[in-house]
C-alpha cells in the first residue's frame, strides 16, 4: 500500500472527481462525504510519503511500471514530500470549513463545486508530484481550469475578472509549454532529471537560456508576480469564499515550488545563479514586488481584497529569497511555502466566516465584530500576528531565514524592503482590529441602538473548528521549525548551494 | 539583405510561430471585444501548436508507421526515415487543453452577456462603475 502512495495521490481525487459530479444527479448530500473521503486518503498519503522519504530518501515511481525516461515517473523527494503535505492538508481542512458556506452561497451548484473543487487538488498534488516537464503542463491546466470554473461562480464581476484571470493564465501556461519545446529541442526529452542530464554541455546555448527565460516568466504569469499581477487581486475577491480560501493560499504556493523545482533540477543551481547572472534584477523585481504589494494594499478598504495584496508581497518574499542564490535564502524562501500557506488559509477561513454571518467584509462592515464574533477574531489575530513575523508564529522564522540571507548575499535593499512590507502589515491588520475592537457596531438598517451589547453570532461550528486548527497550526510550525528546517529542508536543498 | 532572407528562409517555421504568437498576443492587449481577445487567446496557442508540430518535420521522412512490423523480421530501422511522432502526440493533449480553455471562455463570456447586454470591455467596465 505505501509503495502506491504517490499515485494513490493524484488517481484517488482524480477518480473521485467524478464519481462525485455522477453523485450530484443522484443525491446531493453524497458528494461532501466523497470528497472529504477523496482528500483524506490524499492528505494520508502525503504525510505517509513525507515520513517514507524522511528514512529511505527520494522516491521514483513509475507510472504504469514505464522506465523513465519514455514513461512518466514521479519524484518525490525532501522538497515536493513537504509541499505536498502542505497542500493536501490545506486542501482538507478547507473543505470541512466550507462546507457551510459553500450551501449558503452556491445552494444550486454544491455538486459541480465540490467535483472542482476536488479536481484542482488533483491538479496541484499531481504539479508537485511529477517529474516530467509536460506531464506538469497538463496538471497546470487542470489545476486552471478548474479554478476559472470556481471563481467564475462568484456575484457581480466574478466572471469578467476571472476572464481576465483566464487570459493571463492562459499567457502564463502557454509560456510554460514554449519553454519545454525548447528544451525538447536542444534535448530531446521531457523527463526532468534526463533533461538535467544532458543540460550541462549546453548551457552556452542561446536556445537554453530562452527555455529558461521563458519557463521562468510563464511561471512568474502564473504566480502573480509583480508586475505580472494584476489579475490576481480581483479573481480572487470576486470569487466565492470557498474558492477563494481554496485557490490564495495553495496556488501561488505551488508556483513558487515549481519555480525551484526548475532551479534544482532541471536547470541546476550552477546555471541558475552562476551562469546566468540574473539574481541581482530578479531580486530588485522582488523588491519593487514588496513594495508594491504593500502599497496596494494599504490603499484598500476591503479586507478581502487587502488580503491579496497582501499575496502579491509575500509572492514577492519567497520569489526574491529562493533567487538570493545562498542556502539560508533558499530555507527561508521553502518554510515560507509552508507558513503562507498556512496563514493565507487562516486569513482567508476568517473572512468566509465573515461573509458568512455578514454578506460583506469591506471594513465599514467589520465595526465592532469582535462582539459578535469573538473566536473568529481571535483567530485573525494570530493570522495576523504570523503575517507581521511576531515571534511565537511561523511567520517569524521564514522572514528571519529571508533576511539573513539577504546580509548573507549583500542584497540591503532585499532586507529593507522585508522590514518595510512587516511594518507596512502592522498598519494594515492594527487598522483592521481597531476597527473590529474599538469601533461601535454599526448596523446596516440603521435604527441607531443604543448601549445593550451586541448578542454574539458566531460562525457555525464545523467552520471554527477548522480556523482553530489552522490558527493553532500556525503557532506549532513556528514552534517546531528547528525540526522542519533541519529534518526536511536541509536535505531538501542541494549540496551546491551554500 | 540577402542573409536576412536565408535566415528567415531557414527557420521558417519558427518565423511563422512567432508571427501568429504576436497577433494573438496584439488581439488579447489591444481589441475591447471580449470575443475577440478569446480568438486572440485561441491564435496565441495555436501558434505554440504549430510549433510543436513543425519540431518533429525532418526532410525526406515518412510517417513513423513500420510497415510489415509485426512479421518477427526484425529489420534495421533509420530513426532519420521517419519524423519525429512524440511532438504530435503531446500536441494532442495541448490541443484537448486550448479546446476547454475556449470553452470556458466562451461559457464566462455567455454569463457576461447576460448580465450586461455587450461584449465591449469599456462599456462593461462603465456599467460596473455606476453601480
Amino acid at each position: 500500500m505505501s509503495q502506491q502512495y504517490p499515485a494513490l495521490l493524484v488517481i484517488v481525487p482524480l477518480l473521485s472527481a467524478l464519481v462525485i459530479s455522477a453523485a450530484g444527479w443522484i443525491n446531493k448530500r453524497l458528494c461532501f462525504p466523497i470528497a472529504v473521503a477523496a482528500l483524506g486518503v490524499a492528505a494520508y498519503s502525503s504525510i505517509g510519503l513525507l515520513l517514507r522519504v524522511m528514512e529511505e530518501g527520494a522516491i521514483v515511481y513509475r507510472l504504469g511500471g514505464w522506465d523513465p525516461p519514455m514513461g512518466i515517473a514521479y519524484y518525490v523527494d525532501h522538497l515536493n514530500g513537504l509541499v505536498l503535505a502542505v497542500v493536501s492538508v490545506v486542501a482538507f481542512l478547507n473543505l470541512i470549513a466550507s462546507k457551510k458556506s459553500i450551501e449558503q452561497e452556491l445552494p444550486d451548484k454544491t455538486a459541480p463545486f465540490y467535483a472542482l473543487y476536488v479536481l484542482q487538488v488533483t491538479g496541484l498534488l499531481g504539479i508537485v508530484a511529477t517529474g516530467d516537464a509536460f506531464n506538469l503542463y497538463v496538471l497546470l491546466e487542470i489545476t486552471a481550469l478548474s479554478g476559472y470554473a470556481m471563481l467564475a461562480m462568484g456575484k457581480d464581476r466574478a466572471q469578467l475578472s476571472t476572464l481576465n484571470y483566464l487570459y493571463m493564465g492562459t499567457i502564463g501556461a502557454c509560456f510554460y509549454l514554449l519553454g519545454v519545446g525548447y528544451l525538447y529541442i536542444v534535448t530531446g526529452s521531457l523527463n526532468m532529471v534526463d533533461i538535467a542530464n544532458i543540460l550541462p554541455p549546453l548551457y552556452e546555448s542561446k536556445a537554453v537560456l530562452g527555455a529558461f527565460i521563458i519557463c521562468l516568466v510563464g511561471v512568474w504569469v502564473k504566480m502573480a508576480f509583480f508586475p505580472l499581477h494584476a489579475w490576481l487581486p480581483n479573481a480572487y475577491t470576486h470569487g466565492p469564499s470557498a474558492a477563494s480560501s481554496l485557490i490564495a493560499p495553495l496556488v501561488t504556493k505551488v508556483m513558487i515550488y515549481v519555480m525551484i523545482r526548475l532551479i534544482f533540477t532541471v536547470f541546476t543551481p550552477e546555471f541558475a545563479f552562476n551562469i546566468l547572472a540574473v539574481s541581482k534584477p530578479i531580486v530588485w523585481l522582488a523588491v519593487a514586488a514588496i513594495f508594491m504589494g504593500a502599497i496596494l494594499a494599504l490603499a484598500e478598504r476591503n479586507l478581502k481584497k487587502m488580503l491579496t495584496y497582501i499575496i502579491v508581497a509575500e509572492v514577492g518574499y519567497m520569489v526574491g529569497g529562493a533567487w538570493l542564490g545562498n542556502r539560508a535564502g533558499m530555507t527561508g524562501a521553502i518554510l515560507h511555502i509552508v507558513n503562507d500557506a498556512l496563514m493565507t488559509l487562516c486569513a482567508f477561513l476568517v473572512v468566509s466566516n465573515i461573509a458568512y454571518k455578514l454578506k460583506g467584509y469591506a471594513f465599514d462592515d467589520l465595526k465592532g465584530l469582535v462582539r459578535k464574533m469573538p473566536f473568529t477574531m481571535g483567530a485573525l489575530v494570530i493570522a495576523a500576528l504570523s503575517i507581521i513575523g511576531v515571534p511565537p508564529t511561523c511567520g517569524f522564522f521564514s522572514k528571519w531565514f529571508l533576511i539573513s540571507g539577504a546580509i548573507q548575499a549583500g542584497q540591503y535593499a532585499f532586507m529593507v524592503a522585508l522590514l518595510f512590507s512587516s511594518l507596512v502589515n502592522v498598519v494594515l491588520f492594527f487598522r483592521v482590529i481597531e476597527i473590529c475592537f474599538y469601533e461601535p457596531f454599526s448596523n446596516d438598517h440603521g435604527h441607531g441602538h443604543g448601549h445593550h451589547p451586541e448578542p454574539m453570532a458566531e460562525a457555525p461550528l464545523t467552520m471554527l473548528v477548522p480556523l482553530f486548527i489552522v490558527a493553532a497550526g500556525l503557532i506549532l510550525v513556528g514552534l517546531y521549525t528547528g525540526d522542519i528546517v533541519n529534518n526536511i529542508i536541509e536535505f531538501a536543498i542541494p549540496k551546491s548551494i551554500v | 539583405m540577402g542573409d536576412l532572407i536565408q535566415i528567415v528562409v531557414a527557420k521558417y517555421n519558427y518565423w511563422i510561430y512567432i508571427t501568429l504568437m504576436m497577433i494573438g498576443l496584439y488581439a488579447m492587449i489591444v481589441k475591447n471585444n471580449l470575443v475577440k481577445k478569446i480568438v486572440g487567446m485561441n491564435i496565441f496557442q495555436t501558434a505554440i501548436i504549430l510549433f510543436y508540430v513543425s519540431t518533429g518535420a525532418k526532410r525526406g521522412a515518412t510517417i513513423p508507421i513500420l510497415e510489415h512490423g509485426h512479421d518477427g523480421h526484425a529489420h534495421v530501422i533509420h530513426a532519420a526515415d521517419y519524423i519525429n511522432p512524440l511532438p504530435h502526440v503531446l500536441m494532442l493533449t495541448a490541443i484537448v487543453v486550448s479546446v476547454a480553455t475556449l470553452g470556458v471562455a466562451l461559457a464566462l463570456a455567455i454569463r457576461i452577456y447576460n448580465r450586461h447586454n455587450t461584449l465591449e470591455e469599456d462599456e462593461i467596465l462603465a456599467q460596473i462603475r455606476e453601480k
